[in-house]
């Protein structure tokens, strides 16, 4: 049977040759239920991007929920102590409060979750497989990349600021940080790294070069350096890789490599993604995990797609 | 280079804000002429693009990206919590957000407080902080006559020099957050107009 692509929306596009990506890469596909308990997200709010979930009451009682995310289905499905990697895509409906209209949605979502035994090489891959999706929608694409462990030592010292000075450094908003560390008497020398953090946006090498001027910290530096070599293995993708320290993930569920991806035309980032070794501990799962979703409902009015 | 579409709050904040982009190296034709029924001023040879929104409005203009930067003031920001980077305090229109009440006003804490503003979440995300139950009456404005009706028992608001409360027989009472004016940019505009973004960056900090 012939079909003709033209009828598809760009979102069915998207999702059809991301699924190609993912399976000549060996992931295979992950089907789910619609519904899932309750519980699951309860215990997990802070790993979602939205805490409102759409809740039902079953026929037997239990409280059900109409799934806001794939990653903890996955997550619970993944086998408590792992026996090598597990690399697994998805394409599913998600039910959550859309960003655009503040309304809850169905938005349809692509993405990919590599757990067990993850080394350094599939983080590598999985942010250079993100890379080769951006490209799937546009050549107009930049990925960008942090390492959480840049900056985690530095934050733990500032006690109970570190929420707040996260919350100004993901908004890049430098003047905001030296406000905070001010009020809250944090050390010069990690004041000024974290002010830093929130401004650099840039060639990867610049920006690990300058990090030695700010930190001599042996986790911090270890970090830049994998930094670099994710960084560089992103590139090999032909895709423009921007290290950017303003990205702080949730550092209970987050830790390495964080990244999100952005489409020339599309106001928000697009892509997202990182390594969440601190959710496998959070459920009892000896593994490690490392995993994106691509937010494909944002590509509905997209017009400049060349390369759908 | 590419064009930076540029949102300004109408208003005297956002005449001030458009002569400090002036003195920076980055103005355009007729922006200030109010004779004009242009709406959007265009200088390509320094690549800006200025069009002039509700001051509210600024933020939504910007994170949707149908401007790559704006301005908008902090208290808009502290309200509506826009996904946008906050990359400048500009200094200019610098008051405060604060609590006031009737001068003989004392919080007694065995009553829900009655709370008359124009930045609800502003002021949930406040007496939550301070783990106080409150109740919140959204005006659009008048504010001070909330608490002088006795339609309230505190008001949250926007406040200079604290004139219009004294001649109401108000005062501030608390101070929720300093505001300022901020240059805000679109998340996904940074990565790609970065190199314009940065440029402009680096010379409203020298033009201030």
């Amino acid at each position: 049977m012939q079909i003709d692509l033209s009828v598809l929306s760009n979102e069915e596009k998207v999702c059809l040759k991301l699924r190609s990506l993912y399976k000549s890469y060996g992931y295979s596909c992950f089907k789910m239920s619609k519904f899932e308990e309750y519980d699951l997200y309860g215990r997990n709010k802070d790993f979602l991007i939205s805490d409102s979930v759409i809740t039902f009451t079953d026929t037997n009682g239990r409280l059900m929920a109409l799934k806001p995310d794939v990653t903890l289905s996955i997550v619970k499905n993944s086998p408590a102590v792992p026996s090598g990697v597990t690399r697994l895509y998805y394409n599913e409906n998600v039910y959550r409060i859309s960003e655009s209209t503040r309304r809850y949605k169905e938005l349809m979502q692509v993405g990919l979750e590599c757990i067990g035994e993850v080394t350094e090489k599939d983080v590598c891959e999985v942010v250079k497989l993100a890379a080769e999706s951006l490209k799937v929608i546009s050549s107009y694409s930049v990925l960008a990349v942090s390492h959480l462990k840049i900056l985690s030592g530095a934050l733990a010292r500032t006690g109970s600021a570190a929420d707040l000075i996260s919350a100004r450094i993901r908004e890049k908003n430098v003047h905001g940080v030296i406000e905070l560390c001010e009020k809250y008497g944090v050390d010069e020398k990690i004041g000024s790294l974290l002010s830093f953090a929130a401004g650099a946006s840039g060639d990867c090498e610049k920006i690990v070069g300058n990090l030695a001027d700010y930190t001599d910290d042996g986790e911090a530096l270890a970090a830049a350096e994998e930094l670099r070599y994710i960084c560089s293995a992103a590139k090999s993708a032909g895709v423009a890789v921007r290290a950017d320290l303003s990205l702080c993930g949730d550092i209970n569920y987050y830790n390495g490599a964080v990244f999100k991806g952005y489409v020339k035309g599309v106001p928000s980032r697009i892509l997202s993604g990182g390594q969440y070794d601190g959710l496998m501990e959070k459920m009892n799962k000896k593994s490690r995990a490392v995993g994106f979703a691509v937010y494909a409902d944002l590509i509905e009015r997209f017009d400049d797609g060349e390369n759908l | 280079m590419e064009i930076l579409n540029i949102a300004l709050p109408k208003g005297r904040l956002g005449e001030k804000v458009y002569k400090v982009f002036e003195r920076a190296g980055y103005g355009a034709e007729d922006v200030l002429d109010e004779k004009t029924r242009k709406l959007v001023f265009e200088n390509p040879a320094v690549g800006v693009r200025y069009f002039w929104v509700k001051p509210s409005d600024v933020a939504i203009y910007v994170e949707r990206g149908a401007a790559d930067i704006g301005v908008a003031g902090k208290d808009i920001l502290l309200e509506y919590k826009p996904e946008i980077y906050e990359l400048l305090d500009l200094k200019l229109g610098v008051c405060r957000l604060a609590v006031a009440a009737k001068k003989d006003f004392s919080d007694t804490l065995d009553f829900t407080l009655r709370v008359a503003t124009k930045f609800p979440n502003v002021a949930m995300d406040y007496y939550a902080g301070k783990g106080r139950d409150i109740d919140v009456i959204k005006l659009n404005g008048s504010i001070e006559l909330a608490p002088i009706l006795g339609l309230s028992d505190v008001i949250l608001d926007i406040v200079e020099t604290g004139a219009t409360l004294r001649e109401n027989n108000l005062e501030p009472i608390e101070t929720v957050a300093p505001v300022s004016a901020r240059l805000v940019a679109n998340t996904s505009s940074f990565q790609f107009k970065n190199t314009e973004i940065n440029g402009l960056l680096e010379k409203l900090k020298g033009a201030l």
